[in-house]
């Protein structure tokens, strides 16, 4: 059954990102219409998908790399669906849905089985940690989605030749405005991330900083934000600056999310 | 019947000629008034505007008419006739049809999708409308022409971006800041056309307008008619810190603000941005300061330069609209062909009504002696034949057939219903 709602999600998200592709050449009011609507089908089936793997492993399905894509895909869209709701950006879904199919596609082609997860790790930490960690870096992704966002819009408007996508991109003021205040939700869900996990090594192994990889990972990349945060409210960097250091900043998150399988295993047994 | 323009605009016409021609206040009610009186007209609208004086009209005979209404025109405005010769132009029919919808969707103008045309055009119609000048084809021709005016606006983008330096400035206001109303805006020095710049972007409605002249009595006019503040000109680079945009146009010969006076007023502000732009010529403005992050710096040609892609869009648009333009003269040919069915029932049944009369009344004065019940059985008798006889001919009209002009051509022809004196 899971299988069945997370295919129908997959096929939804890619017919949206389909459309939304299609929007950066030609749109209405009609086709961002449609698009929304096949996001909104899709992200009810696969939080349906996600509701029945959480039953059937009676943990929160974010262990294995299949489910942690998938995961991570939902909280993106969510996140989408708020601010698509919220602000109303045009082209946003343009550059967001194809990030969304792409991790879904990969989540789709890795392995499903559900294994059982190893007896000191199961604790209530588990859901916590991760629903935090994910949430907040799911923000750091619509960051930096604005953020390319932010360096087109720039560039249309320092060359010169506002022409293509100019009319339809929202101003360089609130592309600015939402990249920060993403950052500002996503750096205080990564620290409390960094805590639980800490917490969570504590009670499973007795120890704060039994880290791998991807703890010092996360470090950096909390430290990476942290100057984003810092440069803005100290030294006023912001627009361009902030949205590249923003980019940086996600791909950091993807080094870490994808990068820790190429330097061997840690304890994060999903990658 | 037959749709009849006759006109002039900017393309036929110089300046000079255009405003001898126009009907404007009083004119135009006298003018709408003599032209309902020609022999030929039966409906008639004016339009004059600034850049083109048009007459829509119904004609019976389209020749007659275009003649009755070149002469009303040059006898009206005391023109030679001569002098209108190449000046006007006329359309009949469908072709004039596709004209008056050109003209209103602004395809016809001088800058293509201005918004103005459609206005005028309505207030002709309205004017014409309440001085009962129109019938049933012009109020039909002109609320289509309205709606599909309404639907080029809203299904292509001929009328989007901006056509005038002016108000280019605005719109790339608005792709830096959301929202103009909480930035404050600094007009240096007081040009003419940073005035009008400067009128724009005040109506589009900037919290505070600071005003630094050279003149400062200059300065303290200009600034009490934006409802703004005066400053010295020497104090602008320490108003720049608040400011969030800046029309420059102060007539010096050199730069007035540097690359390292604006890093400086950069840091101050810490990094919000500007958007300065610089209309003077020369220029007054380092034009290395767009290399600073967050300023972006417009002089004229860079805003001239928006204004001509934005000029050739339109044009790629005027194309989309020329298709929407065919679909619904297709659309108001239909009805126009429907329409023609009507008079032609109607004069078949006046004609066999007046046959009737005419029969009826010379037998009863052949045969005096009949009585009130047989009288009433003659007429039932005649109206029953004429009514089986004209009711084959009368559904054809009604049906929408392929062939129906034809048919009408026919039955007109067949019956005799265009010969004088029935």
């Amino acid at each position: 059954m899971t299988t069945l709602f997370f295919e129908l999600a997959l096929t939804f998200y890619f017919t949206a990102a389909i459309i939304s592709v299609v929007e950066l050449f030609r749109s209405s009011k009609t086709t961002t219409k449609v698009m929304l609507l096949f996001v909104a089908v899709g992200f009810i089936l696969h939080t349906v998908s996600i509701v029945l793997r959480y039953a059937d492993a009676g943990r929160m399905p974010v262990v294995n790399p299949h489910e942690a894509t998938s995961f991570f895909s939902w909280c993106i869209v969510l996140l989408f669906l708020i601010l698509e709701f919220r602000y109303n950006i045009g082209l946003l879904g343009s550059f967001i849905m194809p990030l969304v199919f792409v991790l879904m596609l990969s989540s789709a082609m890795l392995p499903r089985e559900i294994k059982p997860l190893s007896p000191e790790l199961q604790s209530y930490w588990l859901s916590i940690h991760t629903l935090l960690a994910f949430i907040g870096n799911a923000a750091f992704a619509m960051a930096a989605g604005i953020g390319i966002m932010y360096l087109i819009q720039e560039r249309y408007v320092k060359s010169k030749h506002p022409s293509g996508l100019f009319q339809r991109l929202p101003s360089l003021q609130i592309l600015d405005e939402i990249n920060y205040r993403l950052i500002t939700i996503g750096f205080p869900l990564l620290t409390l991330a960094i805590i639980t996990g800490a917490l969570w090594a504590q009670s499973a192994w007795g120890s704060y900083l039994k880290g791998d990889f991807r703890v010092v990972w996360a470090i950096i990349t909390w430290l990476t934000y942290a100057v984003v945060l810092h440069t803005r409210l100290l030294a006023g960097w912001r627009g361009k600056r902030a949205a590249i250091l923003s980019i940086i900043g996600f791909l950091t998150i993807l080094i870490a999310f994808f990068g820790i399988k190429l330097l061997g295993k840690g304890l994060h047994v999903f990658l | 019947m037959n749709i009849l323009v006759v006109g002039l605009n900017h393309k036929t016409a110089d300046v000079d000629i255009r405003e001898r021609l126009t009907f404007n206040g009083q004119k135009l009610e006298e003018g709408l008034r003599r032209i309902k009186t020609l022999p030929d007209v039966k409906e008639a609208v004016i339009l004059s505007t600034c850049n083109r004086v048009e007459i829509y009209t119904v004609v019976s005979s389209a020749a007659a008419a275009h003649e009755s209404i070149k002469n009303f025109i040059s006898e009206f405005h005391g023109i030679d006739r001569s002098a209108l010769e190449t000046t006007l132009y006329a359309y009949e029919g469908i072709n004039a049809v596709r004209h008056i919808f050109r003209v209103a969707a602004s395809l016809d103008s001088m800058i293509v999708g201005e918004p103005q045309i459609l206005g005028q055009i309505k207030d002709a119609f309205e004017f014409s409308l309440r001085k009962k000048a129109t019938g049933i084809l012009l109020n039909k021709l002109m609320k289509k022409t309205i709606s599909v005016a309404k639907r080029i606006r809203t299904e292509t983008k001929i009328a989007e971006n901006a056509v005038s330096i002016s108000f280019a400035a605005v719109e790339l206001a608005k792709k830096i800041f959301t929202d103009l109303s909480s930035k404050s805006f600094m007009l240096l020095g007081a040009g003419d056309m940073a005035e009008l710049a400067a009128r724009h972007l005040a109506n589009s409605g900037v919290r505070d307008v600071i005003v630094a002249n050279r003149t400062y009595e200059t300065g303290c006019e200009l600034a009490k008619e934006f409802n703004g503040r005066a400053v010295r000109f020497e104090d602008f680079m320490h108003e720049m810190v608040h400011t969030d945009i800046v029309i420059c146009s102060t007539g010096a010969s050199k730069y007035v603000l540097m690359k390292e006076q604006m890093q400086k007023v950069m840091k101050e502000r810490r990094q919000k941005p500007v958007f300065i732009i610089d209309i003077s010529v020369p220029r007054n403005i380092d034009p290395e300061i767009n290399n600073i992050d967050n300023v972006y710096l417009y002089d004229v040609d860079d805003l001239q330069g928006v204004v001509d892609t934005n000029v050739q869009g339109r044009q790629k648009e005027a194309e989309n609209a020329e298709v929407i333009i065919a679909e619904e003269i297709e659309t108001f040919q239909k009805w126009l062909i429907s329409l023609d069915s009507v008079p032609t029932i109607v004069a078949l049944r006046e004609r066999a009504d007046a046959v009737k009369k005419e029969e009826i009344e010379k037998l009863l004065n052949k045969l005096p002696a009949l009585g009130e019940k047989e009288r009433d059985a003659v007429e039932y008798m005649a109206s029953a034949i004429i009514n089986k006889l004209i009711h084959p001919p009368t559904t054809a009209l009604k049906e929408d057939s392929e062939d129906r002009d034809i048919l009408i051509a026919a039955i007109r022809k067949l019956y005799g219903l265009d010969e004088k004196g029935e």
